[in-house]
């Protein structure tokens, strides 16, 4: 599904990420680990094409993220890949349906409410929908940041430390979420995370080292 | 869902913040409005009520005294012209016409003009009742005159002596006017006064000759009792501005007194308060501007994680541009629109009080062509507001302030 190779990033002079080759097949579920500091941010910035790296190719779903110019990037970003990240950012503005729609919208897809409206239900915050993000639990809040990260059925879907600070249900219940929705649409599925507990629960891992 | 929409929950989800923006935008913006319509309507009123008289002759005096009381019948006159005197300019060759006034009393401030047909005629006004005068004591109210006192044909009412119309003036009880006639409106100063015949202002004032057959006052006063006020006076040709005034000024009794030039000076001494005005507007609304610059400011701090999830949901660095010029824009177009509509409603508020004061009538009901600019300018500072912050939008680095995140 995406290939990586020879992927370099630095930090003022200083390397943060080295992979050599990395394949996907679509459709798996993987694991990025690592203790603090090893990359998997990095790594999963370089994924959602939103960082650059210094060297080294990424190619997604057949396509070559360098040949893409800045806005077919962003458009293949908005409609093929899907990130949840560790502190949510839901638009604080926006309703729960809104942030679904703005998603739709900035993708450059139609309108589709009803899909929206599928996703929350299957993540069983449908009655959030006219909600503020400062009016949910955390726990709902992040339903629905998973939401807004696969209503677009992305091949690929990102997930930055999902379940640090959860306790050992929610924990479960986070990764279950990400799981089934991934599969739902078929995407592939990447969790970095330094997590150990959902270190059993998935085959795939990619473990990155620690630096000095 | 739109740029417009985000834009709009951002302001609504910064109501008190937005409140002010629009506020001080629109407080600059209404004042300006305030004064284009004031001025425009004013000088424009004032153009037309002086049009087609090139000059004013009347008694020694200030020559701003003497437009403001015989063209615009605002201030009392400075004396009087005899009827000598008024026949020795009648008859100089460069004079056209002249149009013989005669002031001195009021109806409930309105004031009473005695003079002949050719005053009507002057500002092409109609008769919406009745007829003209045609006996001393007869009277043919302007259309204001008409609405606001309710007198109707055949009503009488009684002079009171000077313009105000204040209690404790004196009143002419002994001559009664009789209403004859009620003109059309002209939009001029023939709508808030009182036409009457010449011999009417002279029968009123010449109790003390006991003449009692006031029909026929015209022959039985001497001559030299009468009196104008002033004359209205129509060039033959355009070489009698050069000549005209000098020679009245320095050959008789009397004072020459351009209207042209008369309210050219009134205005220029208004225009200095008018500027001081438009400064302060200006101020308020650079302020706005400024506000308006910290505001978006501010909120692209707190937002510059929103504005990097949504590149990471696929907005390109243009339209997070777009939507910081989009905030700029819709703030300054809500100032504008609230402080046009502001504007007018205070220009009508001062209008409804200069009616009561019978002065000269303004409306809030009427659009200058500057107001446009008004509103370009307030987009204008929308926009400048924005700029900063929607090119910081622009080049929101995504990794690097969600890593921080």
């Amino acid at each position: 599904m995406f290939l990586l190779q020879n992927l370099k990033h630095a930090y003022n002079g200083t390397e943060v990420l080295n992979v050599a080759a990395w394949q996907v097949e679509q459709g798996s579920q993987w694991l990025v680990l690592g203790p603090s500091g090893s990359g998997k941010t990095t790594l999963l910035h370089i994924l959602a094409g939103i960082l650059q790296p210094i060297a080294g190719s990424v190619s997604i779903a057949g396509q070559d993220l360098r040949a893409l110019k800045p806005a077919e990037l962003d458009r293949f970003r908005g409609q093929r890949i899907g990130i949840v990240l560790q502190r949510l950012h839901l638009v604080p503005s926006l309703t729960v349906m809104n942030n679904l729609l703005l998603a739709q919208y900035l993708a450059s897809l139609p309108e589709d409410g009803a899909r929206a409206r599928e996703v929350l239900a299957s993540l069983d915050v449908a009655a959030k929908a006219g909600a503020y993000p400062h009016e949910l639990s955390f726990g709902q809040a992040q339903r629905v940041a998973v939401a807004r990260a696969v209503v677009n059925r992305p091949k690929l879907l990102l997930a930055d430390e999902p379940t640090s600070n959860l306790d050992d249900e929610r924990c479960a219940q986070v990764y279950g979420l990400l799981e089934s929705q991934a599969r739902a649409c078929d995407a592939t599925l990447v969790i970095a995370t330094h997590d150990q507990r959902i270190k059993a629960r998935m085959r795939n891992h990619y473990v990155l080292g620690a630096r000095a | 869902m739109n740029l417009a929409t985000v834009s709009f929950a951002y302001l609504r989800a910064r109501a008190l913040n937005t409140a002010l923006n629009v506020l001080l935008l629109a407080l600059g913006i209404a004042t300006i409005t305030l004064l284009l319509l004031t001025t425009s309507q004013l000088e424009e009123r004032m153009q037309r009520d002086a049009r087609g008289i090139d000059l004013v002759v009347g008694a020694k005096g200030s020559p701003m005294q003497i437009i403001l009381s015989s063209i615009y019948h605002l201030d009392v006159p400075t004396g009087n012209v005899s009827l000598a005197q008024a026949r020795e300019i009648a008859k100089h060759r460069m004079i056209k016409k002249t149009i013989p006034l005669a002031l001195g009393d009021n109806y409930h401030g309105f004031r009473i003009v005695g003079t002949n047909p050719d005053y009507i005629a002057h500002y092409g006004a109609r008769l919406a009742q009745g007829r003209l005068w045609q006996a001393p004591l007869e009277a043919v109210l302007g259309a204001e005159v008409a609405a606001e006192t309710r007198l109707g044909i055949d009503a009488t009412f009684i002079g009171a002596h000077g313009l105000s119309g204040a209690k404790g003036e004196h009143m002419h009880e002994a001559r009664p006017y009789r209403v004859v006639g009620v003109l059309a409106a002209t939009g001029t100063v023939a709508d808030r006064i009182v036409l009457t015949d010449v011999s009417s202002v002279w029968a009123v004032h010449a109790e003390q000759y006991g003449i009692q057959d006031v029909a026929r006052i015209a022959e039985l006063m001497p001559d030299e009792e009468k009196e104008y006020t002033a004359l209205l006076v129509q060039y033959a040709s355009p070489l009698a501005a050069a000549v005209l005034p000098r020679y009245i000024n320095n050959n008789s009794e009397l004072q020459a007194a351009s209207p042209a030039y008369e309210t050219a000076r009134l205005f220029s001494i208004i225009g200095v308060g008018v500027d001081v005005l438009r400064g302060f507007a200006l101020v308020l609304i650079v302020a706005a501007g400024l506000s308006v610059f910290i505001a978006l400011y501010n909120a692209l701090l707190e937002r510059r994680y929103d504005l990097a999830v949504m590149r990471t949901l696929g907005a390109g660095p243009r339209k997070l541009m777009a939507l910081m010029l989009l905030e700029g824009l819709l703030l300054a177009s809500i100032g504008a629109a609230l402080g046009i509509a502001l504007g007018h409603g205070l220009t009508e508020v001062v209008g409804m009080a200069l009616t009561a004061a019978k002065q000269v009538a303004v409306t809030g009901w009427a659009w200058v062509n500057a107001e446009l600019w008004l509103i370009v300018l307030a987009l204008g500072v929308g926009v400048v507001a924005a700029l900063l912050p929607a090119w910081r939008a622009y080049r929101t680095d995504i990794a690097g302030t969600l890593a921080r995140g």
